[in-house]
């Protein structure tokens, strides 16, 4: 047969020899090694003490936005849940009534919207869909819970504060 | 009686025989694929449809056997019959490729980029043309045209803006129903589909404009907002209809019928006219014998979903055990979104904030 690669060698099933018989030479050399990662750097973080930097890439737990006055910027138009590979989110639009033209930005908005993070795989699909700037993966990790319902997040969970009513109230 | 001669019409080097009097464009769809023309003004079931659009312009290299001179300038296909021994150039030809870019411009000068928010996105062929023929930017610098809303009655919406002038909806009504209400007012960047004086669209088949409409200028009503086009699931049905055939297409979400349309050929042209009653009322699965999943174009987004069949999978599991396995969540417990006693799909109109609220309760 042929050889996929040259690396393959055969099995050596010649009787050991007496310094191999005895072990130490090799429990030495073992330990040898062993030892030497004592004066190496440590790669280990403690982690909730000394955190690592994040990548300027990272994908964490996403918001909604809203533009400068304060109105939600989501449409409802769904390319989040289409490009969602995980099929995470969900949502049911409305129509805007008048006088709810400080809410929603536009005639359309997101009566509903929610993301399942327990399917959610923070791709960051729905952030490059979104045509309106509305959902963004933030640099937040997910917090981690006993129950299950608290990874369903609604639109309250991932709207921004308002930049007037609710500035600085966190 | 002699037998009519066809004529021989070659297309982007393809040969066929047509009868005398087919326009090039219906010569191209016997062909089919990439050959035929788009078009959004001409359409095969209006009479008098076409020539508006422009996006269906074709070279003719060849005018005929007996005078072989090309045509001077580009001609639109929807309008220009074949000749005996014409040689017709559309994918072919760079000319055509740049003019049909040059007309997907100017239709979208006016067109406003809402395609989020337009009920017609997924469905629209402004969309699919300016994705396959248009360029990425614009040169236009001015305001675009925008209209006062107006109100057409309870089961149509009218967005002007989104409006290409293809006529195809008056002659819909003209063609269709007793009375056409509607048409085209003012002149050049002034006109607009209206009804005079605010009448209501509300004659029998008059539903049917929504169908023609090649864009999201009109649109159900009943539908609005309810869901996008590609998450909801197509399927043929039919019902025993004395006004029309009763053959429908049901766009489906689970087992509620979120809106009903005809059903479309392979060119988005309806295939048979369906009455008001069909569309707009009957919004109950009960009132339809479902035929199967429609075909979707691969290529679709609203094939997106992959509805192969209708039959769910039985879940063999409780069968096995004995009993129902554990459920560690039931997600209705926990969403607002879709939830089981809510029915999107009964409320006329769009849903508002108040409809949310009232589930609330």
């Amino acid at each position: 047969m042929q050889k996929l690669t040259n690396r393959s060698a055969a099995v050596d099933r010649s009787p050991m020899t007496f310094s191999e018989r005895i072990y130490i030479p090799s429990i030495m050399k073992g330990m040898a090694i062993t030892v030497g990662h004592i004066f190496k750097k440590k790669v280990t973080v403690s982690y909730p003490e000394e955190k690592r930097p994040f990548s300027p890439v990272f994908r964490g737990l996403h918001i909604l936005n809203r533009d400068e006055a304060g109105r939600e910027r989501c449409t409802a138009c769904g390319l989040c849940a289409l490009a969602c590979p995980a099929e995470a989110i969900t949502m049911e639009a409305a129509e805007r009534k008048p006088g709810e033209e400080n809410l929603y930005r536009e005639e359309k908005y997101a009566a509903k919207y929610e993301i399942n993070m327990l399917r959610c795989i923070f791709c960051g699909y729905c952030e490059e869909a979104c045509p309106k700037d509305a959902v963004y993966l933030s640099e937040t990790l997910m917090p981690s819970n006993y129950s299950r319902k608290s990874f369903i997040y609604k639109k309250e969970d991932l709207l921004i504060p308002h930049p007037k009513t609710q500035d600085g109230a966190k | 009686m002699s037998e009519v001669q066809n004529f021989k019409v070659t297309i982007d080097n393809i040969t066929l025989e047509v009868p005398p009097g087919t326009t090039i464009l219906n010569a191209a769809r016997m062909i089919g694929g990439e050959v035929t023309p788009p078009a959004m003004c001409y359409y095969s079931k209006l009479q008098g449809s076409g020539g508006k659009c422009r996006t269906c312009l074709v070279e003719v290299s060849k005018g005929s056997e007996k005078d072989p001179r090309p045509m001077p300038k580009l001609v639109a296909s929807c309008r220009t019959t074949v000749m005996d021994g014409m040689e017709v150039k559309n994918i072919t030809s760079e000319k055509v490729l740049d003019a049909r870019k040059g007309v997907v411009e100017m239709l979208l000068i006016n067109h406003p980029l809402d395609c989020p928010v337009c009920d017609q996105a997924g469905e629209c062929h402004l969309q699919d043309l300016s994705y396959e023929h248009g360029g990425s930017g614009t040169r236009y610098e001015f305001d675009r045209r925008t209209f006062e809303k107006e109100d057409i009655g309870e089961y149509i919406s009218l967005h002007m803006t989104r409006c290409i002038l293809c006529y195809r909806c008056v002659y819909t009504a003209e063609q269709l129903t007793e009375r056409r209400e509607h048409g085209v007012l003012e002149r050049g960047d002034h006109a607009e589909i209206s009804t005079l004086l605010g009448k209501s669209l509300d004659n029998e088949f008059i539903g049917n404009v929504i169908d023609v409409c090649p864009v999201g200028a009109l649109t159900d009503k009943t539908f609005r907002f309810k869901n996008r086009v590609w998450f909801t699931k197509p399927v043929d049905a039919h019902c025993n209809c004395t006004k029309c055939s009763g053959k429908v297409r049901l766009w489906m979400r689970g087992d509620e019928v979120f809106r009903v349309t005809a059903r479309k050929d392979k060119w988005g042209e309806v295939e048979e006219w369906i009455c008001n009653d069909c569309r707009f009322h009957k919004k109950d699965v009960k009132d339809w014998t479902i035929e199967g999943p429609s075909k979707i174009d691969r290529h679709s987004v609203i094939g997106q979903g992959h509805y192969v069949g209708l039959k769910k999978t039985p879940i063999l599991i409780d069968k096995v055990i004995g009993k129902n396995p554990k459920m560690l969540m039931d997600i209705h417990d926990v969403s607002d979104v879709n939830k089981p006693e809510i029915h999107l799909s009964q409320i006329q109109g769009p849903a508002h904030s108040d409809d949310f609220q009232k589930k609330d309760k």
